[in-house]
């Protein structure tokens, strides 16, 4: 076999760990589909996790509120509890509050055109001060809700909700509505579509007492201390609401789901497994490759190469192979969170998950080369003699 | 025990005779492989010394001892008792890393399966040597290539160890093993896998580089073709150095 002529001098050991992979494609070919496979499994399981994650807590990450109050007990968004809508006027009046207004949230029954029920829940945004409003309009705009009985809706759940058109006439607790718009890519973990409607909708879709709202939204002064602020609400409300920051209440509904559900369980898991899988098949190809070419380990241990140089060999054989695999892999992984941009589970990908995959890998492949090196540590000069 | 002792040999620069360097000096050295009724004992107080410019031939039959003093000179093993000198220094507290950087320094080695690294080519296999030993990166294929130049390989630095014959690739062997400049070669069988013409021309090779460069060559060998180029030989039976005596190249003057 001949390899391609090498012009510029590497490093003795790139140089050898390099040959030494392309010695045998096969073997090589073998450590490249073990590596992808697992950065596939791994990025798929953690780009699902970090998707359900995000879809979880997306109605609390798009809203312009510095602060929620929620009804005492309240675990996450989507199941939420009434509270006093006068609590509204009193945040308005505590320092640091710039503004504060009612969000509802209620589970509903959308009656399909073609018959039979889905639920479905109802986010009533107040038209005046917008601060939940629908994101990523692909059709209509959020003026059009001040209609009267009018929803937006994502087109992810057209099909599921048996709409075939904005304009389209539907009902929901048995009440006319009317789709004026249709958002794109507005996941829900729960699997009951948001649909977005005016406050006032929402109250007469969901039965709410008027009186009644059931999350209190607040956007602080600038410069306001938020802890202190927060403080001060809590303090107000006392033990009957709970203030929470965005990014606490966010938390709090992403841990909701994942561990109520055992989704985030079972996620990590196939991750992990990804990762064992991993190690083992990059354990077993470098140590395979590493028992082939012993006599040569033995022959650099004659000539005085210490223990950094031989076990530098085999890291950057697994570093290689790491490289090679992880690009494959995160490319693969791209291809399907492409792939499922339009479906109703959201792989994502983000740059820390992808920083993270790249740690892995090399986590992965560090573990695959302990046995490799070990085995070289020990291995007998003198068997050059033999 | 074997008194050996200190030998007169030729002066590459002069052509005479001069006292050269003790490269590599052991005293009493015993060697006992295993422990209890199994321990099988492959040097028996052993004294030897080993000096710069000249080609020491170690001859004996399987089983002699002849591998295992090598072994123990290339501090590949420690002696079961005895003491090692390096450059006069001993080796007696050595732990396994400093052998290591010991052979790594002042060693080059030439196995009688020449032990090239398959997936390099020839200069590459040179090259590994002189990257081990530091030399800076931008000089290494230079380096190599004008180690193989000397040795009868210029041009066939890109070639690859099985588009090589034996003798050829025991020139890489040896170009490898001078990488370095080291002090002291160590040789086993080294023409054992070549043919008689190749043969004769590694011995003179050999003879030459211990001349030229002023270093220790020791040479493992069962082949009489080696006898005439070596300086002085030693014969090796039962773990005792039974003869030792100056070989027909002393008497040659260099050419």
């Amino acid at each position: 076999m001949r390899f391609p002529r090498t012009h510029a001098p590497l490093p003795g050991t790139t140089l050898l760990a390099w040959r030494n992979l392309v010695h045998d494609r096969a073997r090589f070919l073998g450590t490249l589909v073990g590596i992808v496979f697992s950065v596939v499994l791994m990025g798929a399981q953690c780009g699902l996790l970090v998707g359900f994650a995000q879809t979880a807590s997306t109605l609390i990450d798009h809203t312009r509120a510095d602060l929620w109050i929620t009804a005492v007990g309240t675990t996450n968004v989507d199941i939420a509890a009434g509270l006093p809508r006068r609590w509204v006027f009193q945040a308005r009046e505590i320092e640091g509050v710039a503004d504060a207004t009612p969000y509802t949230l209620q589970f509903a029954f959308w009656r399909k055109p073609t018959g039979g029920n889905e639920s479905v829940i109802m986010v009533g945004v107040d038209l005046g001060r917008r601060y939940g409003e629908p994101w990523a309009l692909a059709e209509g705009s959020v003026e059009d809700l001040q209609q009267d009985g009018a929803v937006i809706l994502d087109r992810l759940y057209m099909e599921k909700l048996g709409v075939t058109n904005v304009g389209q006439t539907i009902e929901i607790n048995n009440r006319r509505a009317r789709v004026v718009g249709l958002t794109s890519g507005i996941r829900t973990f729960t699997q009951s579509p948001y649909v977005f409607t005016a406050a006032d909708n929402a109250h007469h879709y969901t039965f709410l007492p008027r009186d009644q709202t059931t999350y209190v939204l607040v956007q602080l002064d600038a410069g306001a201390d938020e802890a202190a602020v927060k403080a001060r609400l809590q303090a107000r409300v006392g033990t009957r609401a709970t203030v929470w920051t965005r990014a606490e209440f966010s938390r709090q509904t992403q841990r909701y789901w994942l561990v109520t559900t055992g989704a985030g369980a079972a996620l990590l898991l196939a991750a992990s497994l990804g990762l064992v899988v991993g190690v083992v098949i990059v354990g077993q190809t470098l140590y395979a490759t590493t028992i082939d070419r012993l006599p040569e380990y033995a022959t650099l241990r004659a000539m005085g190469a210490p223990n950094r140089y031989l076990y530098t060999v085999i890291l950057k054989q697994a570093a290689i192979s790491a490289a090679f695999g992880y690009a494959l892999g995160l490319l693969a992984v791209g291809v399907l969170a492409f792939a499922m941009r339009d479906g109703n589970i959201a792989l994502a990908l983000p740059p820390m998950l992808v920083v993270v995959l790249a740690a892995l890998t090399a986590l992965m492949c560090g573990l695959g080369a302990v046995v490799s090196i070990r085995r070289v540590l020990r291995i007998d000069p003198t068997s050059v003699f033999a | 025990m074997n008194a050996v002792s200190a030998q007169a040999t030729r002066d590459p620069r002069g052509g005479g005779h001069a006292e050269h360097e003790v490269v590599i000096r052991l005293g009493e050295v015993t060697l006992t492989y295993g422990s209890g009724p199994a321990a099988v004992t492959a040097l028996r107080g052993v004294d030897l010394e080993i000096r710069a410019g000249e080609l020491t031939l170690m001859l004996g039959p399987s089983g002699s001892g002849k591998t295992s003093l090598l072994q123990v000179m290339g501090c590949l093993l420690r002696p079961s008792s005895g003491s090692v000198h390096l450059f006069d220094r001993s080796l007696a507290h050595a732990d396994p890393e400093h052998l290591t950087a010991l052979r790594l320094r002042h060693y080059g080695f030439v196995f009688q399966h020449y032990n090239l690294f398959p997936t390099l080519n020839a200069w590459e296999n040179v090259a590994i040597a002189l990257d081990l030993r530091g030399a800076p990166r931008a000089t290494l294929r230079e380096e190599s290539e004008a180690l193989l130049a000397r040795l009868g390989l210029g041009g066939r630095g890109h070639s690859y160890p099985s588009e090589l014959s034996g003798g050829q690739k025991q020139r890489v062997a040896i170009a490898r093993a001078l990488a370095g400049s080291p002090q002291l070669i160590l040789a086993d069988e080294p023409t054992a896998a070549l043919d008689g013409k190749t043969g004769q021309g590694m011995a003179a090779e050999l003879e030459r580089l211990a001349l030229e460069r002023n270093c220790a060559v020791v040479v493992v060998s069962h082949d009489p073709r080696m006898l005439p180029f070596a300086d002085r030989v030693l014969t090796l039976e039962d773990g005792l150095i039974t003869s030792d005596r100056p070989g027909p190249g002393a008497t040659q003057e260099p050419p």
